[in-house]
Order: C-alpha cells, then structure tokens, then sequence
C-alpha cells in the first residue's frame, strides 16, 4: 500500500488528521492510484532539497483536490484548472516561495488549458506537475482530452473517436515550442526504473524553482485503475502499452545548467517617495480662497468640441484644472457613449462654486467649436443667451441663431503664425478667459506647463495664450451679452465676475 | 490644499495603492481600461505587481493566489469581464479572503457597447457566481469616491475577510475631478491565515472544500453571519433634503449625480423632493428606506438598467408607499430635465 511508504518523507504529515480524525495513515486514494506515488515523490524531493518550509502546494480539482490532507507545506486548493494562475498571484507575492502547482488532465490540459499555457509563456519561476491519467478520475471516468484513441469512457461509450473528439493533447510537446519554460520532461510511473527517473525529474524541476531558473513542467504518465476498470496491475502494463507509444517518455526542453537564476527582490519605498511616484502634488498648492470670487461665481456650463489632434480635450483639462486652483468646484468628461456625434471629439466642462451635480453638459453655456462637423452637432444645444466661440480659420459659416453671443475667431491661424498649428487650444484659452473674465490668464498660464515636457514648447504654448488675449483685445469691443447672468438682467457692458488678479 | 485633477478610474490606483494594494492583475477592457494603464504604470516603480492576465478568469485566479499570499490585491473589469470572474469571486468568498475587484460598468447584455450603464448590479449586488456568498459593493458617484471607496473597499474586505466591489459606471469612470489624496500610506500587517512561505505560515490552508454537509453547512451560517453583520454595521448612504420631502428620489452612481441636480432644479420650483443615495448597494439602506415609509413619503427610482435596485427598494419599503420608477438601458442616459419632467408627475 502507497501508504507505508508515503509516510516516510517528512514533508508529509504522519497522521492525515486533515483527512479524518482516525485511521489516518492510509491516504483517499484508490488502491494503485498514480497520485499516492507522485505525492512521495515531490515529498521526498522537497526533504532532499530542505525546501519544506518555504513551499506552497497548488492542488487541483480532481482527485488530487485533498494533497493538503498530506503535504505538510503551505496549501491552497484552486478551482478548477486555475491553479498556474493562482500559482502566479502567490509567486509574484512571495518571490522567494517554492509554488508547485500539482493538476490532473483534466484540470491542466482542458478547462485549465488557457492559464497553463499563459504561465508557461511567461516563463513563472515556478515548478507544474502534471499528472496525465488519460481520464476524468474524480468524476466518475470520463473522457479528458488526453485519452487515447478509441478509449472507453463513461463519455465514450463507442471509444474515443478522431471525428468526434479531436486527438489526444500531447501538452509536453506544445509548451517546449515556447522560448519561455526552461524544463520540460515526460516521466511514467508503471515500473520501478520509471519511478526512479521521474524523481529525478521531480527534483529538478523544484530545485530550478530555487536556483531562480523559471517555469519546470514534468508530466506523470500515472495509473487510474478505478476509471479504467482495471486492476493496479492490469494498469501499470496498460501505462507501459498503450500511454508511452502515444506520449512518449522523453526531456523535451532542458536548459537547466545553462539558464541565469533570477532573484527578485522586494522593493520598499518611502512614503514621501511614493507619494512622488504616484504623480501626486503634481498641481502644488490651491490658491488662496478668494471668497468674493468664489462667492459670486454663476456655475458655468462649457462644451469643447473639435477633431482629434486640435487639443479639444485638453483645453478642457487646463480649464478645469485652473478652476480647481481657483478653488472652484469642477468637472471634466470627454464625449463618451451616446454623447459622441459626427465624429468629433468633445469634452464637456462644468466650474461652480457649489458640488456639481450633473457633469454632463447638455445645454452649455459656452461652446467652443473647433470644426464644422462640431459646430453642426452642438449650435442648437448653446442655452440662449449663452457664448460661441468659432474657429474661423477652419469653420467658414456663421451661426444660423441670433440669441447667442458669437465670436469668429481665427484660432489655427494665429497659432500658425506663432509656428505652432497644433496650439489652437492655447489660443483659444487666453481669448476665452480674456473674453469671459471668468478665470484669471495667470492660473491658465501656470497650468499650461504641467502637461508639457520641453521647455521650449511651454515658452511657445504661453506665447499662444498671450496671443489670444491680444486678439480679443484688438478685435473685440465688449461683451454683448454674459454667460450666466440671466437674459432679463443682462447689459451690453462686460460683467466683470471677478476682480482681475 | 492639494487636489489633483484626475480620471476617476486613474483615482482608483493611487487610492489602492495609497491602501497598500501592491498588486494588480486584470484584462483590459473599456471604460476600465484606465485602471489597468494607470496600474501597469504607477506600481512597478514602486515594488508592487502589474501582470496582464490572459483573461478575466485567470486574473481573478491570480488575485486569489495573492490575497492568500497575504497581500491586498486589485483588479478591475466591466460587464463582460465581470460575468467572467464569478467564479473565482465564489472561491474567494468561500475561501473568505479579502480583495478589492472594480465594476466599470458597460451597457449590455452580451458585446453590447462601451457606454455607461448599471445592468451588473444583479450579478454584483446579488451575486453572480455560485453559492449563497455576498460581496460588500460600494458605489461611488464621484473621483473622489473612486478612491475613498477604493481604500474603504480594501479595509472592508480585511475587517470581513471577503471580497468588496467598488461598482462604478462608465462615466464615474472617464470623468476628471479634483481629487484629495491622503498623504500617508497603509501598510499592510501580516495576517495569521496567510501563506508567506516561511515555516511559520506553512500549516494555513486556504481552501473552500468541506468534506460533511455539517461542515459546509456551519460553513454557510458563518458567512450568513458575516453578511448579517454587515447589514448592521456597514450600510452606507447619502441624503440631500429627505427631511420635508413628499418625493424622494434614489438612485446611485452617475444617476445620483443627475439627480442631485433634479433636486436642485425642483426646490427652487418649490417643490419638496430630496434625494436617497445608497453608497453601500450591498449592505442596502433598507432599514432607512422603511423608515422614509413609515414617514409617509413615496419614492423615484431611477437607474440605467431594468429595474434591478428597484427590487430591493420595493423589498425594503414592502411597498408599503407608491414607488415610481423611470429607467434608461442601452447606454442612453437621461438628461437633467427629462428626470425633472418625470419627477414633477409625482410630486405637487
Ligand atoms: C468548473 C468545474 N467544472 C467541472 C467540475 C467537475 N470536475 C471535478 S474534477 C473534474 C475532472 C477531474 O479530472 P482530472 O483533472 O483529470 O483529475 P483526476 O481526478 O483524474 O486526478 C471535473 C470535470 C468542477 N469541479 N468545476
Ligand atoms: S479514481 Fe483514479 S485518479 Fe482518482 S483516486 Fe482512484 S485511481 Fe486515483
């Protein structure tokens, strides 16, 4: 009985209390079951290389759900054929851990077929034994995708067919066609020479784990005389003439001795560190709260609107950003889901002083359209009353409404002129805060940089800005209408909203 | 101060992160994408974990593997990709491990399309994977929240050992907000049922295996145990002007954002309506909910799906006071005043 000697390793437990409280030295599985003698064998490895300790099993669901009622290392119990990918979460966690995951063929070579090849690729520094017994044994004898051909099963009743059920899946020689795994090995466990050269196998494939090599798979041809119907016997010689002609016992891959061993190492940073890492404290400090500011400032309702590559969103960005400094209450959202129309890229803003509560803008307050398409989807939405800002280098027609305060202005132009068409955004920001009062140029301008790596691009974007300003300046008498005083109150003089700072 | 202007799924990073999350695993898909981006690029320098996983079942696999490593884990995916992480959710819950998974929620069902929608809440509130296991779900409605929630997500699945949900939408997601930041960092203790794989650890099992229907049936009771303690103790909510309201109107996520602004739009017509915002969808407000029944007030309940957390209002109330409701599906969200118009029906 496997249990006599399964007891002898240490790396086992010498009652299987986990099993149950008595008559615990025998273990659940079947009188000449493969699983008994592949257990001892990892045992014993594990006892050989001192690992024991530092070890966690992986099992399956299969037979072999229950190896935690025997190893006495770390278990955890995967669903079904998920086991490389929690192997993967627990060796990424604890790189200096021994994680073996141990799987039927059922569990690896079918439902699990995604996930063993994906750890295998990328070459996880762990150990996978694969116990191949051509069959279903926990279920009750079914047909696995490594059953041979013309195989009876409680699923095959008429024998495996070619037609029907595809080949048998030779797993060993599908992984070693990747780069990544640096042991792939096929052993049997039907007669004493074979049980010899799989624990070698065994071993190595845990010690290239330890010397930080990668990704070890040895494959266990092992009897399963109850869903063969067979007797232990009966079954090992079945192993030895019918599974090694198909699957044939051979090292597929080794590059053991060659490989460099790779140690991660846990990295620990500082707080201050992280919080840097993190990209935080990126905008610096709020300005000082201005309360007659933010008092008085009406929630304003903006849609930027243009094709890609004209800055739409980001100009949104920088508008909300600079409101935030402000410390005004902001939001952002890009033309999402329904919202997208003809094409174009939009970004809707909303700056308030008080919590906002929708941040879709649906009938906005000012609209900047950088395009026509932008303009035709959005002219109709503009709240009456409310402010347009038009692109005249590229949009050539004028608005069809007269209840909106209109301004044709020739954002790509000036940004040409300053050498830089993709600018338009920055130009388009100083004339609109320059038109609107609504936020100061300087907050604009100081965050401008933030999102610009070269220096000389920074000095060319607040170039820009200034030239938007200028323009309304030079072009623009004043406001004929505000944006969010009410149509009843509105002057034809410029509500200034805010003091200029 | 310092505030960052940031995506909401980009929040969620550096919230986990900040709650000492050192590993993501996940599948990209939109609107969550982000999420994965901003893992992939803020936690390598920092000694933390970014794999993208082969699938969403092998992702949600990888982050059991490492909340029994101890350590706490994130992933994130939307509709599709949530369908495909029941089960590992199952296992988690049964193993009674901690973790954090994010819902950007997609409109459905099947491919359907990338715009905001609220069509998971069954599968995540309810359930979804097999076996009568709960997930703590908390729903925010702004940046902000993505990331307070992602670090209350974290605390909650630990203090109960299970996973939390942090159900967001498309455009709670995509949105830019000024977020603060706590400027410290949690650091994670070790925990005793954990496996680190050193001597001290080795005899933990974490399994969801039990061999007598006693012991999965005492099994099960703990958990109910566990969820019925949540019920007492986690319930979380938000309420804008329910004192004098006649109509209350509920609803979560991006939705309460719009509704905020219908009660904003109806006080100043005069009209006594206030808002109910579950912040926890499980545990619900249901004990709240009654008690605003019992006040003798009725109810809106509006959402982006087909009537699913209209249930448990109705389950909370007993419907006990009329309760209306206005829905959208397929991406189509209600503008402001299309959920004003609906609301002045019910309200004088
Ligand atoms: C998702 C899922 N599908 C199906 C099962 C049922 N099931 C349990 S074990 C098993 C196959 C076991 O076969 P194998 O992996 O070859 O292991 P063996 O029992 O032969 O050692 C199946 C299909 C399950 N537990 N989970
Ligand atoms: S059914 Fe087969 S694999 Fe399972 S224990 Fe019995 S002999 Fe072993």
């Amino acid at each position: 009985m496997a249990s006599n000697v399964l007891k002898k390793a240490e790396s086992f437990f010498d009652h299987f209390e986990r099993w149950r409280p008595t008559q615990n030295q025998t273990t659940h599985y079947c009188p000449g079951c493969g699983h008994g003698n592949a257990h001892k064998l990892i045992a014993e490895a594990l006892d050989d290389l001192g690992l024991a300790d530092r070890s966690i099993l992986v099992s399956p669901v299969g037979c072999s759900v229950f190896a935690y009622y025997y190893f006495d290392v770390g278990n955890v119990q995967a669903a079904h054929g998920r086991a490389p990918a929690v192997a993967t979460g627990l060796k990424r966690s604890h790189p200096q851990s021994i994680v073996m995951t141990y799987q039927g063929d059922g569990d690896l070579a079918s439902i699990g077929g995604l996930e063993i090849l994906h750890a295998a690729n990328r070459g996880e520094n762990m150990t996978v034994f694969f116990i191949n017994n051509a069959i279903y044994g926990m279920t009750g004898g079914q047909m696995a995708a490594t059953s041979l051909i013309g195989m009876k099963t409680t699923t095959s009743p008429y024998g495996r067919s070619v037609e029907n059920d595809g080949w048998p899946l030779r797993v060993c020689e599908l992984l070693a066609t990747l780069p990544a795994p640096v042991y792939i090995e096929r052993c049997h466990l039907a007669d004493a020479k074979g049980i010899m050269s799989c624990r070698k196998a065994v071993k190595k494939a845990i010690k290239n784990q330890a010397d930080g090599k990668g990704f070890s798979f040895v494959e266990i041809l092992a009897p399963c005389p109850t869903g063969w119907k067979m007797t232990p016997l009966e079954a090992e010689k079945w192993v030895k003439e019918k599974m090694i002609p198909y699957y044939p016992i051979q090292v597929f891959k080794d590059e053991s001795a060659t490989r460099e061993g790779r140690f991660p190492q846990p990295r620990e940073v500082a707080d201050d560190e992280l919080w840097k890492a993190l990209d935080l404290g990126l905008f610096g400090e709020t300005h000082p709260y201005d309360e007659p500011f933010v008092k008085n400032f009406s929630t304003t309702h903006f849609k930027f609107a243009g094709f890609g590559g004209q800055g739409v969103l980001t100009g949104g960005v920088i508008l909300a950003a600079a409101g935030m400094q402000e410390n005004l209450e902001v939001s952002w959202i890009p033309s999402y889901g329904p919202e997208m129309r003809g094409g174009t890229a939009n970004a809707s803003v909303v700056l308030s002083k008080d919590p906002i509560g929708s941040p879709l803008v649906v009938n906005p307050d000012v609209l900047v359209a950088m395009n026509d398409p932008s303009l035709d989807s959005f002219e109709d939405t503009v709240r009456p009353g409310g402010i347009v800002f038009v692109n005249s280098s590229i949009i050539a027609r004028k608005l069809r409404r007269s209840d909106v305060d209109v301004i044709y202005v020739p954002l790509t132009d000036i940004a040409a002129e300053q050498g830089l068409t993709a600018g338009a955004n920055a130009v388009l920001l100083g004339a609109l805060m320059e038109y609107t009062k609504l936020l100061p140029i300087a907050t604009i301008k100081e965050i401008i940089p933030l999102g610009i790596k070269r220096k000389q691009l920074i000095d060319a974007n607040l170039r820009l800005v200034d030239a938007g300003v200028e323009w309304i300046q030079n072009n623009v008498k004043g406001r004929k209408q505000s944006v969010t005083v009410p149509p009843s109150k509105q002057t034809a003089a410029t509500p200034v909203m805010f003091p200029e700072k | 101060m310092q505030k960052e202007l940031i995506k909401g799924n980009e929040a969620v990073v550096k919230g986990a992160i900040l709650a000492g999350c050192s590993q993501y695993y996940g599948y990209p898909i939109t609107p969550a994408s982000e999420i994965a981006q901003a893992a992939s690029r803020y936690l390598p320098p920092v000694g933390g974990t970014f794999i993208q996983a082969e699938s969403e079942v092998a992702a949600i696999n990888m982050v059991y593997g490492a909340a029994s490593a101890g350590m706490r884990a994130l992933t994130a995916s939307s509709g599709p990709g949530i369908s495909l992480k029941q089960e590992g959710l199952s296992y988690i819950a049964a193993a009674e491990l901690p973790c954090v998974v994010v819902d950007v929620m997609r409109a459905g069902p099947g491919l359907g399309n990338i715009w905001p929608e609220q069509g998971d809440y069954h599968q995540v509130v309810w359930g979804g994977g097999h076996g009568n296991y709960k997930c703590v779900v908390l729903a925010p409605n702004c940046a902000q929240e993505m990331c307070d929630l992602t670090m209350l997500a974290f605390d909650l699945a630990d203090k109960y050992r299970n996973p939390a949900i942090v159900l967001a939408d498309g455009y709670v997601g995509q949105m830019m907000e000024p977020v603060v930041f706590p400027h410290k960092r949690v650091k994670v203790p070790r925990r005793d049922w954990a496996l680190y794989g050193d001597a001290e650890s080795k005899r933990n099992v974490i399994s969801s295996i039990h061999m007598s229907t006693e012991s999965l049936e005492k099994h099960n009771n703990k958990l109910q145990g566990k969820y019925a303690e949540m019920e007492r103790s986690e319930v979380r909510f938000q309420e804008i002007k329910t004192e004098d309201a006649d109509l209350v109107l509920v609803g979560y996520g991006i939705v309460s954002r719009l509704l905020q602004s219908v009660v904003e739009m109806l006080r100043a017509e005069g009209k006594r309506v206030g808002l109910l915002r579950p912040i926890t969808l499980f545990p619900f407000c249901s004990k709240r909910l009654s008690e605003l029944t019992t006040q003798g007030k009725h109810f809106l309940v509006v959402e982006l799906s087909n009537g699913q957390m209209l249930k448990d209002v109705q389950l909370a109330t007993k419907e006990a006071t009329p309760i209306h409701f206005y829905n959208r599906m397929g991406g189509a969200v209600p503008s402001v005043d299309e959920l004003a118009n609906v609301a002045r029906k019910y309200v004088k």
